[in-house]
């Protein structure tokens, strides 16, 4: 068990009060507080607590965008991953990059780096999407361990506690593969001073998606982005009898 | 890190009135925001290391520090294993050596950390600035032995410290003061008492400042005394009206007998030292207020100007208020940039340091102080109940003109700079 590849993507920060650009085109990002998405940190820590239990040897930082998802990437490695892959995509490709781009380009890595897992978040909190991970194993061919709430190690397979509609669901995989970290698999860690100085001397190494032989084009294309729409004032009824009357004239029985 | 808490409880900008501790935390969550985000952006000018130690800091002071700070006021708390879960991440000593288990940062660096933390609560950082500063000076100033006997366990905070200075006859005309050392043998007899010290009777480590010569600054001198040394003993907690999370207590010295080997740099040496911790701290006391006042500027912006409607509109479009507003801004931009400048100038040893520190300390703590009075009184009935934070921090932030050196004395200092410059 050696290397685990681990995504973390550089979101709007979940406090910052979200503004659409006027021409709808998408959401103001110019001069906007940026971090970490939280299921990425839970996914770093996963992967950063596994490597302290001693279970695998090396934990590999992923991120790709413009020159800004450096900071992401340090500071995963100030919370105690080895070293960082940038995979560089900017303008228009990164407008346009989704779950199936970036499932394309962790594949591509997982083999690159032949990585035991691969941890990432279950869903960014920017599109909600919840498919990078599924996508990731798709492309693999790989089990996929998602919506993890417990993660355990097993000689060759991996036991996971999924957090699904119904409850609680345990299943073993084998290994390799992919898991996405749920809100209660774990509490990140704060990175101490020390460690963030020595994430300094921490190597990211630069790539772009075409040396991974990954095409960026996007079969999505967003037509539109709007607030969702003001909360309208309720009415208040006095008895059952104008409570039917007003559904039956609103329509709605 | 993240706050899930406060992620998962998300609440709408209209319910200001209720302060449970996820509105708090999303409050400070927000402000966080607008912080890092705004015109008076603190994160301006900072190198990328510089802004994870702040964003590090600023997370540790929203999600340990803030939701506790009431109660820690008004139960009189010193928050011992609050401030250990700070020290495990290097907040214990952040401007001394590694080799001896500090951070070994800049006092840039440390000033956004303070910064950063203040948000948190005013009192516990003040007092971990304190700390940071005695352990400075047992690291710069202590010989091989007393750096490795006590600066491990003061960086981990397993022993606090306490600077011990003032004394009932003897506050800004401090060289004046009292306290005797006489040497008998390989020991020092210690008599006296020390006034108004933080932390005092909760702490391990006191570094006191004693006389062992002659009058005047030239004959004092530095020495650790250690808690459970016989002799030394404590006045009552004093009662407080702002800084209730760390104890205040007289430290009275009858006889106590403490080791030559336990004083710091040479005998005559002491003053020197004082004062070079004092000047360090400057711009730490000042930072604090600094935050303080930030916090408070953005709370009145966001929960109440925007917020509260009299006379039919909103009081933001009052341009009273809203000019109060630009100066209160523009205040605390100035005060960052000159806290900051005041930072450098010490880290670079620079000749104008002492006077830079002076004019930090007396500008930010009086307009720092002014500008949370303001937010009190914008939040009118409401900035006077000791359910909203703002009172805290005015009451916190007040004494900030007083201690470390009165602004009075800062005025002396830049005064005599300025005329002996000019001689």
């Amino acid at each position: 068990m050696s290397r685990v590849l681990v995504g973390v993507k550089r979101v709007i920060d979940y406090a910052v009060k979200i503004r659409v650009k006027p021409d709808h085109s998408g959401v103001v990002t110019d001069g906007v507080k940026h971090s970490m998405n939280p299921f990425c940190e839970i996914a770093v820590e996963e992967a950063v607590k596994l490597k302290e239990k001693k279970f695998i040897k090396e934990v590999v930082a992923v991120s790709c965008g413009p020159t800004q998802v450096t900071e992401t990437i340090r500071t995963a490695l100030a919370m105690g991953c080895d070293r960082g892959i940038h995979v560089e995509v900017s303008g228009k490709d990164y407008e346009a990059m989704g779950p199936l781009q970036i499932a394309k380009i962790f594949a591509a890595l997982a083999k690159k780096e032949e990585a035991s897992l691969v941890i990432l978040g279950k869903q960014a909190i920017d599109d909600d999407c919840n498919q990078t991970g599924q996508m990731t194993a798709a492309l693999l061919d790989w089990p996929q361990g998602t919506f993890a709430s417990e993660v355990t190690i097993d000689g060759e397979k991996v036991k996971v506690v999924r957090e699904i509609d119904g409850g609680l669901e345990t299943i073993k995989i084998s290994m390799p593969a992919v898991l996405t970290a749920d809100l209660r698999l774990n509490t990140p860690r704060y990175a101490t001073l020390p460690n963030i100085m020595k994430a300094k001397k921490k190597k990211i190494a630069n790539m772009k998606p075409a040396d991974l032989g990954v095409d960026m084009v996007s079969r999505v294309e967003v037509l539109r982005v709007d607030e969702p729409p003001t909360r309208l004032a309720g009415v208040k009824v006095e008895t059952v009898d104008d409570l039917v009357a007003k559904l039956k004239a609103n329509g709605t029985i | 890190m993240v706050c899930l808490k406060g992620f998962w409880s998300f609440l709408p900008y209209s319910t200001v009135i209720s302060l449970s501790y996820t509105t708090r935390l999303y409050s400070v969550c927000a402000m966080r925001d607008t912080i890092l985000n705004s015109l008076l952006a603190a994160a301006h000018g900072l190198s990328d290391e510089q802004k994870e130690f702040q964003k590090m800091a600023f997370d540790f002071a929203a999600h340990e520090m803030s939701p506790h700070m009431a109660e820690w006021d008004e139960k009189e708390i010193f928050p011992v294993e609050t401030m250990r879960k700070a020290a495990q991440l290097g907040f214990g000593g952040i401007y001394v050596q590694p080799e001896v288990g500090g951070s070994g940062l800049s006092r840039l660096d440390t000033s956004v950390i303070f910064e950063a933390l203040s948000t948190g609560c005013v009192s516990t950082t003040a007092y971990i600035s304190i700390h940071n500063m005695c352990n400075w000076m047992i690291d710069t100033f202590g010989n091989t032995e007393q750096r490795e006997k006590f600066c491990p366990e003061l960086c981990t905070m397993d022993k606090f410290a306490s600077y011990c200075l003032t004394e009932p006859g003897s506050g800004s005309d401090a060289a004046s003061l009292l306290t005797t050392a006489k040497l008998e043998g390989d020991h020092y007899i210690l008599n006296g008492s020390k006034a108004f010290i933080s932390g005092g009777g909760d702490t391990d480590v006191y570094i006191v400042m004693c006389r062992t010569g002659g009058k005047g600054p030239k004959g004092i001198s530095c020495v650790v005394v250690e808690k459970d040394t016989p002799g030394l003993s404590f006045g009552k907690k004093e009662k407080k009206v702002g800084w209730n999370s760390q104890p205040t207590r007289a430290v009275i010295l009858e006889d106590c007998h403490v080791p030559v080997t336990n004083r710091l740099g040479q005998e005559g040496q002491g003053f020197n030292i004082a004062m070079r911790g004092l000047n360090g701290d400057l711009p730490f006391v000042s930072m604090v207020c600094y935050l303080m006042a930030i916090y408070i500027f953005f709370s009145s912006r966001f929960y109440h100007l925007l917020v509260r409607k009299q006379f039919g509109e909103a009081l933001s479009n009052n341009q009273f208020l809203q000019f109060k507003l630009a100066e209160m801004a523009t205040k605390l931009v100035a005060s960052r940039l000159l806290l900051r400048e005041a930072a450098v100038a010490l880290q670079e040893s620079r000749s104008d340091a002492v006077s830079l520190c002076s004019m930090a300390k007396l500008f930010v703590t009086d307009e720092c102080f002014n500008i949370c009075n303001q937010a009190l009184q914008m939040h009118g009935g409401y900035g006077y109940l000791k359910d909203y934070a703002v009172q805290q921090f005015v009451r916190d932030i007040r004494v900030h003109q007083i201690l470390e050196g009165t602004n009075e004395v800062m005025r002396m200092i830049i005064a005599r700079s300025l005329l002996s410059e000019s001689g």
